[in-house]
């Protein structure tokens, strides 16, 4: 599958975006937030332009932007269109929570954003199911993608929270910790679905996708058209797929051991150092996740390309 | 609404049989799908550099060609792909506008160009490259199964039939109801074993392919010389002794 910039860019900024909400919804409810009203409010405005950004830039994917709304009906068959529901409704309790800080009413503020936090990861899942519904794309359509946008968002929400912890003084030691299991978590889990797409089965064949392997061994002869088109271009991506493996240990170590353990040593390590740690951990996942976003297009296989490729 | 419409029993299900015993591969029903489509309901159907190279456009039938089977056996076949119109149709249940959709009366998978926000998830989630996006209007174009044809009381009776199937030569497209079982395309089906595509997805398609026949291949024994008939002899004398003596 082609890679798409801009639904890379959402899934990686809207995933850290409601990655942070939810920890700030989580420890916020365990009264493991420090920090004043202004640094929950600073936390929760980052959340939310992370979250918006992503969403403008799905947006932009669109052949007609203008009528995104309509994408809001369909929430009974469609997981496109669940996703949108659950994003516009993170924005009511995350925005009442905000609401609530400014106007000291405290209690309600904890409350509204435990609410977000549930809302964050339904909408995370939501956008995981996007892909992890699509039949004809083994790739996607297998029962580890869910569990790894929820596990690697919920992992840079926490690298995030715990920086901006640091940056401000407070100990940044319960979000690093997240972010040490949750990056250890996702590395394994890439990991294993890395290893079970290479050994999976082909979904189909030329000769169950034709009817011809009734005759025998089936193989393209002639094309349909002499040019490309928008199915090649769309489904048939291959540009640079055998730099996969390459690529597939830098997400790894550089994009989820690393800042994993980064985030251990700051744990050990008190003051500025453990915020410039937790920073440049943060990066580093940040732009890994872009990559492991991009693998997940660029490895992505469809079936239709056996019936221009054979395979 | 993109949630299928439930099936009773005896549902019509309108689809195409394609006969690839007979398909020559001339690309005429694609040609005329084009035709008719760019000024039907789906119109138009762009074409980009339509007069110079890297020339490509919308097109909702595409005839590809295939080799199949080894030696004598062995065969080239020519495979129209297009809509299949599935029963299960996950390019309906995974539109988020109600675009897309599965008509209740016919089956008919048609999208609403009106509502389509030109996502592209229909594409991804259609295991036969059915669906093209429109890049000049940023809507998805499908087969329509020709629905501006099929009830048009303005064209004649014999011609209320897809583009498709009226331009083919050989007669290798055929059109009906294959939710009864006594239509003619139904008992086509049935007598030449037609079958459905990439059956392990589970959409369900309403289209069938008919297989190419198995053909007899001839003894490959030693040529028999033909015996000389009469007129290989030249002689009248010895044509009329053969004719006595042949008595």
């Amino acid at each position: 599958m082609k890679p798409a910039g801009s639904i890379v860019f959402f899934t990686v900024a809207s995933g850290a975006g409601y990655g942070l909400l939810f920890w700030l919804g989580l420890l916020g409810a365990g009264g493991l937030i420090g920090g004043d009203g202004i640094f929950v409010l600073t936390v929760l405005a980052l959340a939310l332009v992370l979250i918006t950004a992503g969403l403008c830039a799905s947006l932009t994917h669109l052949g007609n932007p203008q009528r995104a709304w309509r994408a809001l009906s369909q929430w009974r068959s469609s997981w496109l269109s669940r996703e949108g529901v659950a994003a516009v409704i993170t924005y009511i309790p995350a925005i009442g929570s905000g609401l609530c800080v400014l106007g000291g009413a405290y209690g309600w503020a904890v409350l509204l954003a435990f609410v977000a936090a549930l809302c964050s990861l339904a909408t995370v899942y939501c956008t995981s199911m996007i892909y992890a519904s699509l039949k004809p794309i083994k790739e996607w359509a297998h029962p580890l993608v869910p569990a790894g946008y929820v596990i690697l968002s919920l992992f840079s929400g926490a690298a995030l929270l715990a920086t901006l912890m640091a940056l401000v003084g407070e100990d940044p030691s319960v979000p690093a910790l997240q972010a040490l299991v949750f990056g250890g978590l996702g590395a394994g889990l890439k990991w294993q679905y890395w290893r079970s797409i290479d050994t999976a089965r082909p979904l189909a064949t030329l000769g169950s996708a034709t009817g011809l392997d009734r005759i025998g061994t089936t193989r393209p002869l002639d094309p349909p058209h002499t040019e490309a088109n928008y199915i090649m271009r769309e489904m048939g991506f291959r540009v640079a797929r055998k730099h996969a493996l390459s690529l597939r240990k830098i997400t790894l170590w550089a994009g989820l051991a690393l800042p994993a353990l980064l985030a251990a040593c700051s744990l050990v390590i008190a003051g500025p150092l453990a915020a410039l740690l937790l920073l440049v951990a943060t990066l580093l996942a940040l732009a890994g996740l872009l990559l492991e976003r991009w693998l997940m297009f660029a490895e992505a296989t469809h079936t239709v390309t056996l019936f221009y490729r054979g395979t | 609404m993109t949630c299928l419409p439930e099936l009773v029993p005896g549902q019509k299900k309108l689809g195409l049989v394609i006969d690839l015993d007979t398909c020559v591969g001339c690309q005429s029903c694609a040609t005329n799908c084009k035709e008719w489509n760019t000024s039907g309901m789906s119109a138009p159907l762009p074409d980009f550099n339509a007069y110079s190279a890297g020339a490509e456009g919308v097109w909702f039938n595409r005839v590809h060609s295939y080799e199949a089977g080894e030696g004598a056996a062995g065969k080239t076949v020519h495979f129209p792909r297009s809509c299949l119109h599935c029963e299960n149709a996950a390019c309906v249940t995974v539109c988020p506008t109600g675009a897309s959709y599965k008509r209740a009366e016919d089956g008919i998978v048609l999208v609403d160009a009106d509502k389509c926000i030109g996502c592209q998830l229909c594409a991804w989630a259609c295991a036969y490259g059915a669906r093209e996006f429109d890049e000049d209007e940023g809507v998805m174009k499908k087969c329509t199964l020709c629905v501006d044809r099929i009830y048009n009381e303005n064209i004649p009776e014999a011609q209320r039939q897809p583009a498709c199937v009226n331009s083919c030569p050989t007669g290798a497209r055929h059109f009906g109801d294959l939710g009864d079982p006594e239509s003619d395309v139904s008992k086509l089906v049935a007598a030449r074993g037609g079958f459905e595509l990439m059956p392990e997805m589970d959409y369900k398609p309403v289209n069938r392919y008919l297989p190419p026949r198995k053909h007899v291949v001839p003894e490959q024994g030693k040529p028999v010389e033909d015996a000389p008939t009469p007129m290989d002899i030249k002689s009248s004398l010895l044509r009329f002794m053969d004719k006595v003596l042949t008595r």
